[in-house]
């Protein structure tokens, strides 16, 4: 198993109950799991969080849910406290929880700007500040912060959601040369275009979709199992020498 | 296992001997063997293929070897013809053969042989072996395609301007190819090592005044080894990476996030 014995926090994973859609979250959940991880999921959506940690355990695996709203600063010392209480370590950190609301630069009110940057760009940055020393203490660990294809390149009709995973991405690289040292590595994960609960409703308009499916060279939107499998790869000790480093699955939209 | 019954041709594959030090071809056949995959190991190098192959076969992997210089065509078209014959198709294309023999000076310095020769073997190779792949590929419904480029493929340094220019367009190459045939479910990215030690750049990074030299650019301390690249060549080559078309793969240390 690829991940055997390892500790993993991964936020934004309350959707994790089979045969209802998983987002990222959810899918890194269960092939982490299956993969010999313990999991601990920390959302803010306390209900779905607990009912996706009960399904991974009626499957025999390891996992906790804490209820994290990553802005938080005193949320993410007591969820990493409780994973190290519960687990004994933390080897891997997932910065999965995600906003994404449609407005141009004229339309991003600050109080959106904000709710983006808190939660992508400090949630990242809050989550990493806390685990690092646990890691350190370990001799290593592997943090794998989920930006997008949107934090690459620009598009008609998202404003602040670019900026933040556009933070995302540097705000990796620069934590990745802060920290090689101490074995510890941080890569992004760049996703185009996924079928989740969160970009469901988008998708869901004709209009939308259409204009979609025509920047996708394989033609057809990803699935949250083909993300996880690159966080799988990054988490994992295969990716030993991989750090600071992006990795973009997006079917081919941004190679163009 | 995460390559079961796929067949995989990788260049420059000769330098797998079992118990020493491997390069990045040869820890590849290994590694795509011990997970399941039908391995053609290609190189100019004939002894050193079919001892590699000899000891893969020994451990009951499946493999054979073939002799191809991917600067020509005809052994491309050969080689190709070889595979579908005894396996009647072939899933992965890994473009690994490459050197930076005679290459390393700066744009003055470079000879237009020298250049020639890199474009060659790191730019023309990938595109004769993606050529006449491809056909294939498309008939079977899909495929993957790994081009093994370089860091230097992405950034500059003080030397080895010809090698750079060749990974660079290698780098292009790829794009251009996973665009074109993504339609066909074939997918083509790019690795991009930072500096690794294997048989090739031995001699070079152990003499202990290079070694602290490049050892000062990466943050994690130390040179790569081949089966770390391989690891990352294994996942663009397996279904996992079923989303991943036109990127680029960069196995460094953290040498370019700098």
């Amino acid at each position: 198993m690829r991940l055997d014995g390892k500790v993993a926090l991964i936020t934004g994973a309350a959707n994790a109950v089979p045969g209802e859609m998983m987002g990222l979250g959810g899918a890194t959940a269960w092939l982490f799991a299956r993969e010999g991880a313990s999991v601990v999921i920390a959302d803010i959506n306390q209900k779905e969080g607990q009912r996706s940690v009960a399904a991974l355990r009626e499957d025999g695996h390891n996992a906790l849910f804490v209820k994290l709203d990553v802005s938080s600063e005193p949320g993410w010392q007591a969820v990493v406290k409780a994973t190290v209480a519960e687990f004994g370590r933390l080897d891997v950190l997932v910065n999965n929880a995600g906003v994404g609301i449609l407005a141009t630069v004229e339309e991003t009110t600050v109080e959106l700007w904000d709710a983006h940057m808190d939660t992508h760009a400090k949630g990242a940055f809050l989550g990493s500040k806390h685990a690092i020393p646990h890691m350190r203490k370990q001799g290593g660990g592997s943090i794998v912060n989920i930006s997008s294809i949107h934090g690459l390149t620009g598009s008609p009709t998202l404003a602040a959601y670019h900026a933040a995973k556009g933070a995302v991405r540097i705000f990796t690289k620069a934590a990745a040369i802060q920290y090689a040292k101490e074995n510890i590595r941080v890569n992004s994960v760049h996703p185009g275009y996924v079928m989740t609960p969160m970009t469901e409703p988008g998708f869901s308009i004709p209009e939308v979709m259409k204009a979609v499916m025509s920047r996708i060279p394989l033609a057809r939107l990803g699935t949250p199992d083909e993300i996880a499998n690159a966080i799988l790869y990054l988490a994992s000790d295969e990716s030993s020498y991989v750090t600071g480093s992006e990795l973009v699955v997006d079917g081919g939209v941004i190679a163009q | 296992m995460r390559l079961n019954n796929k067949v995989a041709l990788i260049t420059g594959a000769a330098t797998g001997d079992r118990d020493g030090r491997k390069g990045i071809g040869g820890a590849c056949a290994w590694l795509f063997a011990r997970e399941g995959a039908k391995v053609i190991v290609t190189d100019i190098n004939d002894t050193l293929g079919k001892q590699t192959v000899k000891q893969m076969q020994a451990d009951n992997l499946d493999t054979v070897y073939l002799h191809l210089d991917v600067t020509r065509e005809p052994d491309w078209t050969q080689a190709i013809k070889a595979v579908i014959a005894k396996h009647g198709r072939i899933d992965v294309l890994v473009n690994c053969g490459g050197d930076a023999d005679g290459a390393a000076f700066p744009v003055e310095g470079t000879t237009r042989q020298a250049w020639d020769r890199m474009m060659d073997i790191h730019a023309k190779g990938p595109l004769l072996g993606m050529k006449h792949a491809i056909p294939h590929m498309q008939k079977q419904g899909g495929g993957s395609i790994v081009n093994v480029s370089s860091m230097h493929g992405i950034v500059g340094s003080f030397t080895v301007t010809a090698y750079q220019a060749a990974k660079g367009a290698s780098r292009i190459l790829s794009k251009a190819a996973a665009i074109q045939y993504a339609k066909d479910n074939i997918r083509v990215n790019s690795v991009h090592p930072g500096y690794t030690i294997t048989p090739l750049t031995e001699s070079m990074f152990t003499d202990p005044d290079i070694h602290d030299d490049r050892i000062r650019e990466v943050p994690l301390g130390r040179m790569a080894r081949a089966e770390e690249i391989a690891n990352a060549i294994l996942y663009l080559a397996s279904d996992e990476s079923s989303y991943v078309t036109g990127a680029e793969l960069v196995v460094d240390g953290g040498v370019i996030a700098q």
